[in-house]
């Protein structure tokens, strides 16, 4: 059904990110939260804080030490004391900061996936039929939690690395001035290294990612298929596109991770250097009595704390980078448009009859592509219409249209004579029952899955239906019976079962009118045979429209639809129909041709 | 692990050069803080040197201090540089030994393992064992170098300050330990609760038009919303314990400092030795640190180690043996041919049939009676349990699996396509021509299409999702045909076609000469002119013959045609 794009959620990668767009959504969400998140900040900045105050301290103990005798050990225990005092507060208001963060950051996450959801639910079938359901799963949860993981960790690292940045410095001025220009030299260093680093290994990790992503997914594929190159006997060709997919992922793993590994040891080097320089520096104002050696020593520490912010912002900025571009996507999803509301003072359909009256209708999916042209159509209550026509001609597009899953562009549809522009969505899609190709059951027990449509329903309904579609005898053989719960790989349930579970689900729903997809095309033909009984049985006075695949199912049609290219191009008995000798006709026969 | 391990012999010598250069990066880093003691002890303080001499000497050490910065880091750099192209070389190695031995597996080796499992191993248990190889080589051997020899040289300097260091490190190694611990069962159920988050989306976003049809929008939300709920929470009290971990370690660390600071007061040691501790403290932390996580990533690279062991330790050899002849006139002959897929069910009993060169075989049966099975023993996927099968008169046991298989064209139920253009798909390694694909894909009923999308060219995405169910059968029809194989095999392949391009396929089919075919499917018009139709029903034969033979004699036969062709008698 992927007829069309309005805008696929991945040209947005693209495109330049709108940072403003981001941030004022992002605010709407912290706000209220803010009580908390000033707390988080005020403790996180003390916490910085007094871990500046430890080198200091620590400096003025080490001069009091006297290895000649004549160290006056009060004072130190009083230093030791207050140190220990001050490093373990330091420690736990960074612990609460770092939990106040992540309540923060959960929440947000849950509210967001929470009206992300909401929204989606509201959004019309249009948005799911352009995209791939990989799509919009990733942006509820990856999306999500890339925007959480970075408000949890790198809003705090780089709040405490300003605070370290500015208070060391500061520290280190009070010490010794002349000493700081040592970092003229380190700092620009530091920055222009990390700059070409970053700016050298981005793309080069992207790459290792595209061909490591090109070699898994040519993996997968021919790991599938791997009978089928056994029964052409062409493992050795397999084996050298392989081979080929491999030696590019090594390489571009293996520059991309050498030029990645430079950053550490770069690191470690102008940490290094400023260390030989302060140590010099310092030795030499030493003999010129300017410092001391315990200031020296809590010069170092500063230092330590002053240059490693630095390195780790620059790498900060990356993560964020991705992390609003994820916010972008998420906040994409929310500005879509819903479903247009249900027209004012709309009716509730009520106790149907099923007459359908259809007229001068004209659809297109995509606008000024009309592919429906001026078609019309009276059913009456309890009728059958088969549709017909090759694969991909749009038999869908009827069912689109009924269900109110897609509006039409011009002309009406009515049931029992009332437009349904003017009833509520909810009720006209009451009106009908869905039973389609695609078997929709999801991980919960069998009796949930039938009872699903009508939550009223008793134990007896459930399994009176169950009977009526000739599955309870297998249900009753599962494990637990009917609260056997289905999931992907429990329970072993064939494509055929699934079917009828789903018919005794529409049958639980007993709608006035019906809309059969009878395609059964990965069903034996004994389940076959049981699921027809089961269709017929749910088919039962109820106005029917049926995608129809089988001869019987269309002759004994009160009317037949025939769709070609999108359009309703022919429409009558099959009688009448074989008589014009049309399209139809052509259908028909090009069957039973004689081989 | 050994046998993964192996891989790296190729490479020791790249492997111990990086091993050598690391080593003298770390211990040209634990030079340092040494002489940084040393400036300010031994020449600083030392009153007895004259100011020039000291301020010399200072000069001349801090130089030393550069050039050990230097060492350091060109030593780390090229050491990394050996180690990265090792471990990928090795990686490289190991997958491809493990792709071939995947793409000999014979299909009773791929059911025991699984094809999700394999691929598995292909991609994330090698990219663990990568991991768990770098990761080692780069950290796993400078970090202990670090600790060793930091511990040495405190020792060195000063015994008593260095057992206050010494007492630090298990209490921090201990931290990480049991942080690490209690977080894992943790980690274990938010990920669960992270799976059931997809999978509700999943449903939901598969299900829209049923959720939408039965309004159950609401209920929908509700039931995410609880989801979510306890996700969160679970997340949270993940982050609760590990949020512990850093400022534990750190409050240690400076409480190590502060004892040093102590001791070393009450012992009378130089201001520049107390400094020097504080270096190796922050060091030898450090790399503790790296070491926790160098652990993590062993235990799982050893794990995915084993699991790739498994694969290549399989046996992939294939029996071919002397065997008594069949009856050489027939091109497939099945005599009492039983065979069960796990040793314990039947899944085919009894199969006895025979068929000429250029027949056509048709089978037919519900799911599970056994028609793909026929196919997998014909072509020797499996080996039968009993009996015999003989291809031109010669068992297949007797055949090479490339002899044997060279005689056919086959499209197996859900078949598969490659992500590549049309051309390499109907090739498929086989070196055809461009008149022979064209003429496969003409026969295939896929010209129309084919040229619609332009051309032999034009690229099928993964999974061929950018084509429609019935043109991929179309193409793996085609690839069936192509190359005129002695015998063509389609296991359901026009299932997704409509009426009438399968009865032009048919036409289509019938008039290739020479070629033997074995036709399974659902829909009886696909097999009604084949010259003998098996009718399957769990894993027995219960009617062999002609169409019109079997309507009379197979009474399941008769239902199965009256199920299909409605209420029309036997004149179409």
């Amino acid at each position: 059904m992927a007829r069309y794009n309005v805008n696929d959620t991945r040209s947005i990668k693209g495109r330049k990110v709108d940072k403003k767009f981001v941030f004022v959504h992002l605010l709407r969400y912290l706000k209220p939260f803010w009580p908390i998140l000033c707390l988080v900040f005020l403790a996180n900045i003390a916490s910085t804080m007094l871990s500046l105050v430890g080198p200091k301290l620590c400096g003025l103990a080490i001069d009091l030490i006297d290895p000649k005798g004549g160290t006056d050990f009060t004072k130190i225990i009083y230093y030791a004391i207050i140190l220990i005092g001050v490093y373990a507060l330091s420690a736990i208001l960074e612990y609460l900061s770092a939990i106040g963060m992540s309540y923060v950051s959960r929440g947000t996450v849950k509210r967001m996936r929470s009206e992300v959801f909401a929204h989606l639910s509201k959004l019309p079938v249009s948005f799911f039929d352009g995209r791939q359901a990989g799509d919009i799963i990733s942006v509820l949860s990856y999306d999500i939690d890339t925007v959480g993981e970075s408000l949890a960790n790198d809003v705090m690292i780089v709040l405490k690395s300003g605070v370290l940045i500015v208070g060391s410095l500061i520290m280190m001025l009070t010490i010794a001035p002349m000493l700081v220009l040592v970092f003229a030299v380190t700092v620009p260093l530091s920055i222009v290294m990390t700059r070409f680093i970053v700016g050298k290994v981005q793309p080069l990790f992207r790459k290792r990612s595209a061909k490591l992503g090109e070699l898994n997914g040519f993996v997968e594929e021919i790991t599938t298929g791997q009978k089928t190159t056994r029964a052409y006997g062409c493992e050795e060709k397999i084996i050298s596109d392989f081979e080929v997919k491999n030696r590019e992922a090594v390489d571009a793993y293996a520059k991309a991770e050498y030029y990645g590994t430079i950053s550490g040891p770069s690191v470690g080097l102008i940490n290094n250097i400023s260390l030989t320089l302060v140590s010099v520096f310092g030795a030499l104002m030493f003999m010129r009595g300017t410092i001391s050696p315990g200031q020296i020593s809590s010069f170092i520490l500063y230092s330590r704390k002053f240059s490693g912010p630095i390195n780790e912002i620059a790498n900060i900025m990356g993560e964020f980078q991705s992390a609003i571009a994820a916010a972008e996507r998420v906040f994409r999803v929310l500005e879509e448009d819903p479903e247009p509301a249900d027209a004012e003072r709309a009716e509730i359909l009520m106790d149907v009859k099923g007459d359908v009256e259809i007229d001068h209708l004209n659809f297109g999916y995509v606008k000024d592509k009309t592919i429906i042209h001026d078609f019309s159509l009276s059913v009456e209550s309890g009728q059958v219409v088969a549709i017909v026509g090759h694969t991909g001609a749009g038999k869908t597009t009827i069912i689109n249209l009924l269900m109110r899953f897609y509006d039409q562009d011009g002309g009406s549809i009515c049931i029992d004579g009332h437009d349904t522009r003017g009833l509520t969505r909810a009720s006209v899609r009451r009106a009908f029952t869905m039973v389609l190709q695609d078997t929709w059951l999801f991980a919960g027990s069998v009796y949930d899955n039938i009872a699903y449509g009508n939550p009223s329903a008793t134990r007896e309904d459930v399994v009176r239906v169950c009977k009526a579609a000739k599955i309870h005898s297998f249900i009753e053989r599962l494990p637990q019976g009917y609260d056997t719960i289905l999931s992907e790989n429990a329970v072993n349930i064939s494509k055929g079962q699934k079917q009828l579970l789903t018919i005794a689900r529409a049958m639980l729903v007993d709608s006035p009118m019906l809309i059969l997809d009878e395609a059964t095309s990965n069903v034996d033909t004994r389940t076959e045979q049981i699921i027809q009984d089961a269709m017929k049985e749910l088919m039962k006075g109820k106005t029917c429209f049926v995608i129809a695949h089988r001869l019987s199912t269309i002759k004994a049609a009160d009317k037949i639809l025939v769709m070609r290219d999108g359009d309703v191009v022919e429409q009558g008995t099959h009688d009448t129909l074989i008589a014009s000798g049309g399209y139809y006709s052509e259908l028909y026969y090009s069957q039973f041709e004689t081989v | 692990m050994t046998k993964t391990l192996r891989y790296l012999k190729p490479y020791r010598g790249t492997v111990a050069a990086g091993l050598v250069l690391k080593f003298i990066g770390a211990v040209a880093e634990l030079f340092l803080p040494l002489l940084l003691e040393y400036i300010i002890n031994d020449v600083a303080i030392n009153t007895e040197l004259s100011s020039e001499t000291r301020i010399r000497l200072i000069i001349y050490l801090g130089l030393i201090m550069l050039g050990c910065s230097l060492v350091a880091l060109l030593g780390n750099i090229f050491a990394n540089r050996l180690t990265v192209k090792s471990s990928g070389n090795m990686t490289h190695d190991l997958r491809y030994d493990l792709f071939s031995k995947t793409s000999y597996l014979n299909s009773k080796q791929v059911d025991e393992f699984g094809v999700p499992s394999l691929i598995s191993r292909l991609t994330s248990d090698s990219y663990y064992v990568n991991q768990m190889v770098a990761r080692t080589l780069r950290l796993g051997v400078r970090a202990p170098i670090l600790i060793l020899g930091g511990i040495i040289l405190a020792f060195w300097r000063d015994a008593v300050l260095a057992c206050v260091l010494l007492a630090c490190v298990p209490l921090v190694g201990l931290t990480i330990f049991f942080i690490t611990r209690k977080s894992v069962p943790v980690y274990f159920k938010v990920q669960h609760k992270q799976d059931d988050m997809v999978r509700d989306m999943q449903e939901n976003v598969t299900g829209v038009r049923v959720i939408k049809a039965l309004n159950k929008s609401e209920y929908e939300t509700e039931k995410f919303d609880d989801l979510v709920k306890e996700l969160a929470a679970e997340e949270f009290r993940a982050n609760k314990i590990m949020s512990i971990s850093n400022p534990l370690a750190t409050l240690i660390l400076n409480l190590g400092l502060v004892a040093v600071i102590v001791v070393g007061a009450v012992r009378g040691n130089m201001p520049g030795t107390v400094l020097a501790f504080l270096q190796y403290f922050v060091i030898i932390l450090n790399a503790m640190i790296a070491l926790s996580k160098i652990f993590v990533v062993i235990s799982r690279g050893s794990a995915s180690a084993a699991r790739i062991e498994k694969v290549l330790d399989t046996d992939v050899s294939e029996l071919i043996e002397d065997k008594p002849l069949g009856d050489e006139k027939y091109k497939i002959q099945f005599n009492n041919v039983s065979f069960s897929y796990n040793g314990v069910k039947e899944n085919l009993k009894n199969i006895n049939f025979a068929i000429k060169p250029g027949q056509m075989l048709g089978i037919i049966g519900a799911t599970g009676s056994g028609k793909s099975t026929i196919i997998n023993l014909m072509m020797r996927f499996y080996d039968v349990g009993g009996g015999a099968i003989f291809i031109d008169g010669k068992d297949v046991k007797s055949y090479s699996s490339k002899e044997l298989r060279r005689k056919f064209g086959v499209a197996f139920q859900n078949d598969f396509l490659m992500a590549a253009s049309i051309r390499e798909n109907i090739d498929y390694g086989r070196g055809l021509t461009d008149e022979e694909i064209n003429a496969a894909i003409d026969a295939a009923q896929a010209r129309e299409f084919v040229d619609s999308v332009g051309g032999l060219n034009y690229s099928l995405a993964q999974k061929a999702n950018n084509i429609s169910g019935g043109q991929k059968q179309r193409l793996l029809v085609a690839r069936a045909l192509a190359g005129s194989p002695e015998i063509v095999v389609l296991d359901d392949s026009s299932s997704a076609l409509d009426y009438g391009t399968d009865a032009a396929l048919r036409k289509a089919l019938s008039k290739i000469q020479g070629a033997t075919f074995v036709i399974v499917a659902q829909r009886i018009s696909s097999i009604k002119n084949a010259d003998h139709i098996l009718v399957l029903d769990d894993g027995e034969i219960i009617g062999q013959g002609t169409h019109d033979e079997l309507k009379v004699s197979c009474a399941e036969y008769a239902m199965i045609y009256s199920t299909q062709m409605g209420d029309e008698d036997g004149k179409i």
